[in-house]
């Protein structure tokens, strides 16, 4: 790759990613450049698509959950182009490694509410939660255990009674308890002792 | 083994010759262990297993020689091994079927040929070795139990010095040790069999009948004999079924359940084949598993029964609890009334549940109280009991604080539970009975708050969901009051606790911690304490202590704490290295070189440091945690984190130290650390509790003469003094207190005490205060009047009527003092007079028969001074009838103490010419001369001066020399005590009034050890030595002169 190209592009990640130190940008960049393992075109319009980046979840992160996958890739996908281009990649990771409390609340919220409404409802509760009983019994009596269990997160999130968790709910549920934060599935790689 | 295999082996009756082991579990077990032992030989005794057996063991064996390899010759129908002894003859030799065996390296590899098989090879080498011992080591091994053989064995090691000997000395000990561990052993498996008796049998069924009939309510439909004839034994079955223990049979048939046939057996309950239609005969043949009892069975075989068996305790209960109250709130006249109802039991229902409990209490094995009126007065008293010991002791305060919301009987209960637990907490000594408090199960079907189900719903999803519904259980769950009681035991009556600390174990970070947060919420409750450490939860906390993540150290470490109160509990953290552990979370890296560290980094720090010591607090009241912690380098971290300013770290930092400080280690250890100046330092904290603890642990230190001066140098007298101001923390109070008191020991300390105008102040608290805070206040003062200027500031402050006031306590510590207390006030002729008005000697003198000897000993002290000081003390003294005979009988005591003391008392009693009369008449000297020969040089001081004073009387001269009191007197002047120099030559001087004692003296060498004395600086000491050798001159003149004229 060429270094003289490659140096600009650190240079204009540095200035609007703070948490990492520019060397690290720069290997970022490489190991980008490797997952996407096509280093003759120009880095700027390439990214990883849906797949390949599940597949980076799941073997470094250590990942299963599919819809969380999606999920997951869809708040590193700002601009919304199903596809994660280097400088969508170096700004998740950074929420993903070095993100402040503020940071990863925001993200995992982002995560967790799908049709961009800002409130997370009851439907998609359900959605993430249906499959995190695993008693074997029957689809009926399952669905009525996840019902509850929906009924029991609102009843501890839902501060304003809305029905759906806003991001102030959200906030605040999680910053009375810190365990709150990857409430509906883990979304993050796992927590480093701070 | 030898004892283990002849005693708790259980043979079979059946022949003489070669008696087998019958196949129980309990010779399973001992021949698993047998097997372990031999096992492990080869690797943890290398040496040892090559020692040659005296006699080899043999036994008839089912291997093949085709199963030997290598190491051994192997022919069609024998086998040799490689091995070989001194003699070249092999250690291992087998020839078809006859085995034997000369080593126990040989054994292990039989065994380990053996493979499927090793377990009858073991029995079948037991069964025909019946004295292994004798075989393996020799005759003369055989009875190592017996001390004297033991010595013999020894001297033969001593003498011979024979490596042999010695190696066969350690086998012997490794036996006798495999014999010890096999007796324990079958022990547990002794006291898990459960034997019925007929007598159980019949009462359990007796109570059922009565329970039984047609309707809704009862529990079972009907129960009954098979057989109408009962022996006189008490069974029923047929005598050739007695044999094999069964008692009788009985046809019982539950609500919901066909009628079942069951088989009484004194190894239990069991379901036999049924009567059969045609015959009426009873298929004796067990169908199901043994319960231990009826009642177990049956609720095993029909919910409707367990069911309704749990309403019947529950109505019982209440009942209880009704007739409980009553007395409490009744006038006394109605209290007969109650008594008489609950007794009588006009209410016969009541009667029967109350027997109903009585047949569970037995079967469950759990205590509790009998009869209604019998439980009120027992918790009473149990409670007041507690009261006074828990007032004399300094913790639990976590728990105290703690408030119980829960209304009704219960509570009142459970907190006496409570407080029993705290006892035994407090006690260090490791050896005591673990005493368990009730058990108060909720029933199953009682009206439950909303609670309960919402909880039950929750520990459901603990159960079956992943980690992320987990997770939101956890937190839910977290939103309940977890400091109320339902909520804590309702998550364990669901079965919530299992969860919970099967979550412990798991690898999911946010799972542990939000686990430990419940954990640490609800072990508050002393029954959750216990059923966590019954279901090993804490081994797994103890692991979670080396977890890389700070929060969850914290978390297991408080929830230790929490737990760790009572015995059990704290010698398991030990016993599962938790000590260690706790200890290294103090250790949390604060560098002083480095002080401005990120901030962030060193409170979590501190926050760690903190629950460990919180933990290693509760842990501390064990006597042998105490000694673990000093062994994990614990005192110089505590003495490091001491020096923090935060004061949620200083609390248990200090508690644990001043737990720890009653052991003789710590108190030198701080000293040594220097942490004495950091105590006298944290008690001008403004947290009360922190000044509580750092008093107290002063007070625990200030035994030490040096440390009392350590206090006075860091500028601790002055804190200490001001603290006496504030009496409205009595715990608080009592720690300073008795820092006071400690330090008063020293003169120079006592000075500075009155420079802050601590005695005013501590003569106030003579009144209206509890007794712990009485016990240090006296004993203050005691020490501070053995000044001349103390002495009148407490009678100008009128502190001479209290303390005569609490003459008439029964508090032990606390008499001690007081009579310290007076006896010193007596030294000043004018607090005499006082004290002479109050009747204080008369006081004094009762508490010479109080039962304690130390009280007694500090009585007969007291009245010393009284006696010189009082006016017209004769006359007083023998206006107390019957008093000096009490003394003079008190010379019959075994205690050094009381003897010294009533020694200086007769001195001074037989001061006054009539009183020496009465006491000679009481037989004074005899019982003196009957003490001379003792070693105790102040016992020796006491009774020398004694002996001179009554020598003034009659011929007590003359009969302390007829009683042998001279000799050992002279004895006396070969002693280092001046004290006693001087008392005996006083004494011997009198005596030698008399010319036999005067022989006697010289027979005895008095004349060279006089002559000695005569040249002592101590004036009273030469003339009585003068004196008594011009006697003796004396006497040897006139004998000359006598015999030349």
């Amino acid at each position: 790759m060429d270094p003289k190209a490659l140096k600009k592009l650190v240079e204009s990640i540095s200035n609007t990613v703070k948490s990492f130190k520019k060397s690290e940008v720069e290997c970022l960049i490489r190991l980008f450049h490797k997952l996407v393992g096509r280093a003759d075109v120009r880095l700027d319009n390439v990214g990883l698509d849906r797949n390949a980046f599940r597949g980076i979840l799941y073997s470094i992160f250590g990942m299963t959950d599919d819809v969380l996958m999606n999920r997951v890739f869809f708040a590193f996908d700002k601009d919304n182009d199903n596809c994660i281009n280097v400088k969508e990649w170096v700004k998740g990771l950074s929420v993903f490694l070095r993100g402040t409390f503020e940071e990863r609340l925001k993200f995992c919220f982002e995560v967790y509410y799908l049709n961009g409404d800002g409130y997370i409802s009851r439907e998609e509760i359900f959605d993430m939660l249906k499959n995190s009983l695993h008693q074997p019994s029957s689809e009926e009596e399952t669905d009525e255990g996840i019902k509850e269990l929906v009924d029991i997160t609102l009843k501890k999130m839902d501060y304003d009674n809305d029905g759906k968790i806003s991001f102030a709910d959200f906030e605040k549920a999680v910053k009375e308890e810190r365990l709150l934060l990857e409430v509906f599935g883990p979304c993050l790689p796992e927590a480093k002792e701070e | 083994m030898g004892v283990a295999l002849t005693r708790s082996a259980q043979w079979t009756a059946a022949g003489r010759g070669t008696r087998t082991l019958e196949t129980t579990p309990l010779n399973e077990a001992i021949l698993k262990e047998i097997i372990m032992f031999v096992e492990s030989f080869i690797y943890k005794y290398p040496q040892e297993a090559h020692y040659v057996f005296v006699d080899p063991l043999e036994w008839k064996t089912n291997l093949n020689p085709s199963a030997f390899e290598s190491g051994y010759s192997v022919s069609e129908t024998t086998v040799k091994s490689e091995e070989v002894d001194k003699n070249g003859k092999p250690l291992l030799f087998l020839s078809v079927p006859q085995i034997k065996v000369r080593s126990f390296g040989q054994l292990a590899r039989l065994l380990l040929i053996a493979k499927n098989t090793k377990f009858q090879e073991a029995q079948a080498c037991v069964e025909a070795n019946r004295n292994p011992i004798a075989k393996i080591l020799g005759l003369d091994y055989d009875t190592l139990t017996e001390d004297s053989s033991k010595v013999n064995i020894l001297d033969k090691i001593i003498k011979e010095d024979d490596p042999e000997i010695d190696m066969k000395m350690k086998i012997a000990m490794l036996l006798k040790q495999l014999d010890l561990h096999l007796l324990n052993h079958s022990l547990k498996h002794i006291s898990l069999e459960i034997r019925l008796n007929p007598g159980t049998v019949k009462n359990d069924i007796e109570l059922l009948k009565r329970f039984s009939g047609k309707g809704e309510h009862t529990v079972l439909e009907y129960i009954d004999y098979t057989s109408d004839y009962e022996f006189s034994n008490g069974c029923r079955a047929p005598p050739w079924r007695q044999v094999h223990g069964e008692i009788c049979y009985v046809l019982v048939k539950p609500h919901d359940v066909e009628t079942l046939c069951v088989t009484c057996s004194s190894e239990g309950v069991f379901l036999n084949g049924g009567k059969t239609e045609d015959e009426g005969e009873i298929n004796y043949e067990r169908k199901g598993a043994v319960y231990k009892d009826l009642v177990t069975f049956l609720k095993e075989k029909s919910a409707k029964f367990s069911e309704n068996m749990s309403k019947q305790e529950f109505a019982f209960s209440e009942e209880q609890q009704k007739e409980k109250d009553q007395p409490n709130e009744e006038p006394k006249k109605e209290e007969a009334i109650t008594f008489r109802k609950a007794v009588t039991g006009s209410d016969r229902s009541t009667q029967e549940k109350n027997q109903i409990n009585f047949g569970k209490t037995r079967m469950t094995k759990r205590l509790e109280p009998s009869l209604n009126w019998k439980a009120t007065v027992d918790s009473k008293e149990r409670r007041s009991l507690v009261r006074d010991s828990q007032e004399e002791k300094h913790i639990g305060r976590l728990e105290k604080a703690r408030p119980s919301v829960s209304p009704g009987r219960a509570q009142i209960v459970r907190k006496s539970a409570e407080k029993i637990e705290e006892i035994i907490s407090e006690s260090s000594s490791e050896s005591e009975e673990d005493e368990e408090p009730p058990d108060h199960r909720q029933e199953a079907n009682a009206d439950l708050p909303s609670e309960y189900w919402q909880i039950q719903k929750l520990v459901k999803y603990l159960k079956g969901g992943n980690q992320t519904a987990t997770v939101i259980a956890l937190c839910s769950m977290k939103d309940f009051n977890l400091a109320h009681e339902t909520c804590q035991l309702a998550i364990r009556d669901v079965g919530g606790l299992e969860v919970l600390i099967n979550l412990l174990d798991t690898d999911e970070v946010k799972c542990k911690i939000g686990s430990l947060k419940i954990l640490k919420e609800i072990s508050h409750n002393p029954q959750i304490r216990r059923n966590i450490v019954d279901l090993g939860g804490l081994p797994i906390m103890v692991k979670i202590l080396d977890s890389p993540y700070k929060t969850l150290k914290c978390l297991a470490a408080e929830t230790i704490a929490n737990v760790a109160k009572f015995r059990r509990a704290r010698r398991a953290v030990r016993s599962h290295g938790g000590i260690t552990k706790l200890v290294a979370l103090l250790d949390c890296g604060q560098n002083s070189t480095e002080p401005a560290q990120s901030s962030l980094y060193e409170t979590r720090d501190m926050e760690v440091a903190r629950c460990g010591a919180l933990a290693l607090w509760s842990c501390s009241k064990s006597y042998a945690n105490k000694e673990a912690i000093r062994k994990a380098g614990g005192i110089p971290l505590l003495a490091r984190l001491l020096k923090t300013s935060h004061e949620n770290v200083l609390i248990p930092v200090v508690g644990t130290l001043q737990e720890c400080a009653s052991e003789e280690s710590y108190r030198a250890a701080i000293k040594a650390e220097r942490i004495i100046e950091n105590l006298v330092k944290n008690l001008n904290s403004e947290n009360e509790q922190l000044q509580e603890h750092c008093a107290m642990a002063i007070y625990q230190c200030a035994e030490d003469e040096e440390t009392r001066d350590l206090v006075r140098l860091h500028g601790g007298l002055k804190p200490l003094a001001s603290l006496l101001n504030n009496t409205d923390n009595k715990e608080r109070l009592a720690a300073v207190t008795g820092a006071i008191w400690k330090c008063s020991i020293s003169k120079e300390n006592v000075t500075k005490f009155r420079e802050y105008k601590a005695i005013e102040t501590l003569v106030g608290l003579l009144t209206d205060q509890p007794e712990e805070v009485l016990v240090n206040v006296v004993g203050a003062l005691g020490e501070c009047c053995q000044e001349y200027e103390n002495r009148v500031i407490v009678r100008k402050c009128g502190g001479i009527q209290p303390l005569v006031n609490l003459l008439v306590g029964i508090n032990q510590a606390l008499l001690v003092n007081v009579t310290k207390a007076v006896g010193a006030c007596a030294l000043e002729p004018e607090s005499m007079t006082i004290i002479d008005r109050l009747d204080g000697v008369r006081l004094l003198w009762s508490l010479l028969k109080n039962p304690h000897p130390d009280v007694k000993a500090s009585a007969a002290w007291a009245l010393c001074p009284c006696i010189q000081n009082a006016k017209d003390a004769g006359e007083m003294v023998r206006s107390f009838v019957g008093g000096l005979e009490l003394v003079v009988n008190l010379l019959k005591s075994d205690n050094k103490e009381v003897l010294a003391s009533v020694c200086a008392a007769i001195t001074n009693i037989a001061k006054d010419q009539e009183n020496l009369a009465v006491i000679t008449d009481h037989g004074v000297v005899p019982l003196l001369s009957k003490l001379a020969n003792t070693n105790s040089d102040k016992l020796r001081h006491h009774l020398a001066e004694a002996i001179s004073h009554c020598c003034m009387w009659g011929r007590n001269r003359v009969a302390f020399g007829e009683h042998n009191a001279v000799a050992p007197l002279v004895r006396y002047l070969k002693s280092n005590d001046t004290n006693v120099h001087r008392a005996t030559a006083q004494a011997l001087y009198q005596l030698s009034e008399d010319a036999d004692n005067c022989i006697t003296m010289h027979e005895n060498g008095a004349v060279k050890l006089l002559l000695d004395m005569v040249g002592s600086p101590d004036q009273e000491l030469q003339e009585a030595a003068a004196g008594c050798i011009s006697n003796i001159r004396r006497l040897a003149l006139a004998t000359e002169k006598a015999r030349y004229t």
